[in-house]
């Protein structure tokens, strides 16, 4: 009987199952199968994928490391902040720190270069979203994640927090420059 | 059976402990409706850039109490209705521990009042996920702790109706599909509510100094255990709703027991493994883990929602070219009660439940798709869909139906209940397919100002990205004028609507449109028999338009995820 009722055939289990339901549960379960099969097929395939690389830090020692790379590689700063510009060799390990309320440091980079990002909050989550680009991120305090990326398209980047981190979350904004 | 009401229209019987309590939990959910939607015009209009209407911390203890009230407070009591409907009221049993389940209504009716005090006093703005080391006040906390274990108690009451009904043989056979829905969504709330003790327990003694430190990537991980498989209770529960308006306005009956509840039975084994999810561009966890879980085990339980997807519409057409609907491939459908408003709210959730929520679901929860989607205001939309939609218009729907039923009262502006679903359906849908579209441009979710006033740098999104966010927030402002009609419907009849002599039928006169004669169990003793199964279909198909409506899912639900994979192809390389 109707759904709200026991079942009007006490062995329901062994009635017949309608053509229609098994040929739609067949080809529910392909599909099923192959968005399965996509993720690893990616990994091997594909361009986009997180390394997976991370480790456990604490933001004084994140904040060390950040602080060498701006100490060597700093080109100019920028704004009345006196932001650093870094500008690291091709290859080379860079640093981005998010912290309220902002992305440190901006970092210049060469289009078509590979370069070793490693990401971390020095107090809350925040979240690492490349603009226009459209990569994001969660940036976990006590976690130092570790991607290479390589920018295949030249301009200027923006990097919003599109983890809520209190408020002047919609003021934290980072920045990366590609050159050609 | 002294302490029973028979339902003179459906021919349910209603325990008097269980309907005081239905009644009780459906009228705290629907104050959490109102406040959640009150609290969602203050959303909606921040977040449309010409109108930018709260400053940045209102909008944020707005966002945290709307989020918290909408899907936390007004759904989780309403599911607890549900639950005593389905095991008191459907098994023709009395309710286990009734002053447990007082007690259970009462702890969450304390902690929902705790929780939004703390928001409103205005040092919890931490948003309803809370991530540590972001700290609000040790009563925010407190507040969604006796919430569920309020919850939990009215597990374990339906839990004790079931055993009770077993023991005392108030029905034949095995318990209906209906119930057995509300078993999957109770099993999945005790599992969700573990994980939420793990979590917040200690997160409360952390706000009150006892704890030095959470690891914020653990608390992730366990506080989704909680954040995801609550909404997993919604859709066991509001696939059980499907089942049951099917069967109420329409006399549809599953096309196959056991097809459905294995459906059901695979949202227990692998749903859960849904908090994966949220932690797709997380660090520290492996690919392989996030896989696996992520795809709910190769997508089992994706292929239960499939399932239902067709299963239930399915059961309805059966119905209807029963009644002799059978011209064409969609006559049963034109014909359908659209009037109904428990019909056509159920019937536009299980589309946009389809179409929009479950697609971008699987979309945005694929491994390296997430990149590209991740806290963009693509994840509103997507959950929007699923529980604004899904959950919450199936829910409308129901209520439309309980009024006369369970509350006895003739419902007012029945014009007006008849458009509200399209109203609330349609608008949505505009909200939904808005904010999609201003995520894939990469506008970020939970934020008061894309211009970014206040910031050292600066960036600009595309104008394209505010043309869509402003259409989103007409359909959300619309959004909330429907559920303002839903709102005004229901409380309004409760309380001026005209009393029903409680052994009146009136059902006959529901909205001027008849229910389905099915529904009208005169002598609920007996259970009917059915009707051996007639074949009203072409090419041995009962439902061949059904066929058709899930093969275009289907098609939609491929092109669209490989346009997403197209799409993330374009973005820089990553390794």
């Amino acid at each position: 009987m109707t759904a709200y009722l026991p079942p009007a055939q006490r062995i329901w289990w062994k009635e017949p199952v309608g053509r229609q339901e098994i040929l739609w549960i067949a080809i529910a379960l392909i599909w099923c199968l192959i968005m399965f099969f996509m993720m690893p097929y990616w990994h091997v395939y594909g361009k986009q994928n997180l390394s997976n690389e991370a480790y456990q830090t604490t933001p004084a020692k994140f904040g060390e490391k950040v602080q060498a790379m701006i100490d060597e590689y700093t080109v100019r700063t920028e704004t009345d902040q006196q932001i650093p510009v870094v500008a690291p060799p091709a290859g080379s390990d860079i640093y981005m720190l998010g912290r309220l309320w902002q992305w440190w440091p901006i970092l210049e980079l060469e289009k078509d270069k590979t370069y070793r990002l490693h990401l971390s909050s020095m107090d809350w989550n925040h979240g690492f979203s490349l603009q226009p680009v459209n990569i994001n991120l969660q940036v976990i305090p006590g976690y130092e994640m570790v991607l290479n990326i390589t920018p295949d398209t030249a301009g200027e980047f923006g990097v919003v927090c599109n983890e809520y981190c209190g408020i002047g979350h919609h003021s934290m904004l980072g920045r990366i420059y590609v050159k050609e | 059976m002294a302490n029973f009401r028979l339902c003179p229209d459906t021919g349910l019987y209603f325990d008097k402990n269980a309907e005081s309590l239905i009644k009780v939990n459906a009228v705290a959910a629907v104050v959490s409706l109102l406040v959640a939607g009150i609290l969602a015009l203050g959303v909606a209009l921040t977040r449309w850039p010409a109108v930018h209407l709260l400053p940045a911390d209102q909008f944020y203890m707005f966002l945290t109490a709307h989020g918290i009230d909408a899907l936390l407070f007004w759904i989780i009591f309403f599911e607890i209705a549900i639950l005593y409907f389905a095991s008191s009221t459907l098994l023709r049993c009395r309710l286990a521990a009734p002053r447990w389940a007082w007690l259970g209504f009462a702890l969450m009716l304390i902690g929902a009042v705790t929780t939004n005090v703390a928001i409103f006093q205005g040092s919890s703005s931490v948003m309803m996920t809370s991530y540590v080391p972001m700290q609000a006040a040790p009563h925010f906390y407190l507040g969604l702790i006796l919430f569920a274990v309020g919850a939990l108690i009215g597990c374990f009451v339906f839990f004790g109706t079931l055993v009770i009904a077993r023991n005392e043989r108030t029905y034949e056979g095995s318990i209906p599909l209906v119930t057995f829905g509300a078993v999957t969504a109770a099993i999945i709330a005790v599992f969700t509510i573990a994980c939420g003790a793990i979590i917040l327990v200690p997160t409360l003694l952390w706000s009150i100094g006892y704890i030095a430190y959470i690891d914020p990537a653990m608390y992730r991980v366990i506080w989704w255990g909680m954040g995801h498989s609550s909404q997993q209770i919604n859709v066991a529960a509001h696939v059980s709703v499907w089942y049951l308006v099917a069967g109420l306005t329409l006399g549809a009956r599953p096309m196959s027991e056991k097809v459905s509840r294995f459906a059901f039975l695979l949202y227990i084994f692998f749903l859960q493994l849904a908090s994966a999810h949220h932690i797709l561009v997380d660090p520290g966890i492996s690919s392989e883990w996030k896989i696996f879980n992520t795809s709910y085990a190769m997508y089992l339980a994706v292929l239960a929602s499939l399932i239902h997807g067709l299963t239930v519409p399915g059961s309805m057409e059966v119905a209807q070219r029963a009644k002799g609907y059978t011209h064409g491939l969609f006559e049963w459908l034109r014909k359908a009660p659209w009037g109904n408003p428990a019909f056509s709210s159920t019937f536009i959730s299980i589309v946009i439940f389809g179409f929009i929520g479950g697609i971008t679901g699987v979309v945005m929860g694929t491994e390296q798709i997430n990149l590209i989607i991740h806290n963009t205001i693509y994840v509103p939309a997507h959950f929007h869909a699923t529980v604004a939609v899904g959950t919450t218009l199936t829910f409308m729907g129901l209520t439309f139906f309980l009024i006369p039923v369970l509350f006895r009262r003739q419902m007012i502006f029945p014009t007006l209940a008849r458009w509200q679903p399209f109203l609330f359906g349609g608008s949505m849908t505009v909200l939904i397919l808005f904010m999609m579209g201003a995520g894939t441009l990469g506008v970020s979710r939970r934020h008061w100002d894309m211009d970014f006033a206040g910031a050292a740098l600066s960036f600009e999104y595309s104008g394209m990205a505010y043309t869509l966010m402003g259409i989103a927030g007409i359909g959300a402002v619309v959004a909330v004028l429907a559920g303002g009609a839903f709102l005004l419907i229901t409380v309004g009849s409760l309380l001026f609507g005209k009393k029903l002599d409680p052994s009146a039928g009136i059902l006959q006169n529901f909205l001027g449109i008849p229910l389905s004669r099915g529904t009208y169990t005169a002598q609920p003793e007996v259970l009917p028999m059915a009707a051996p199964v007639e074949e009203h279909g072409s090419a041995g198909f009962e439902a061949p338009g059904t066929f058709i409506l899930a093969m275009i899912l289907l098609i939609s639900f491929v092109v669209y995820y490989f346009i997403n994979w197209k799409y993330l192809s374009s973005v820089w390389p990553l390794s």
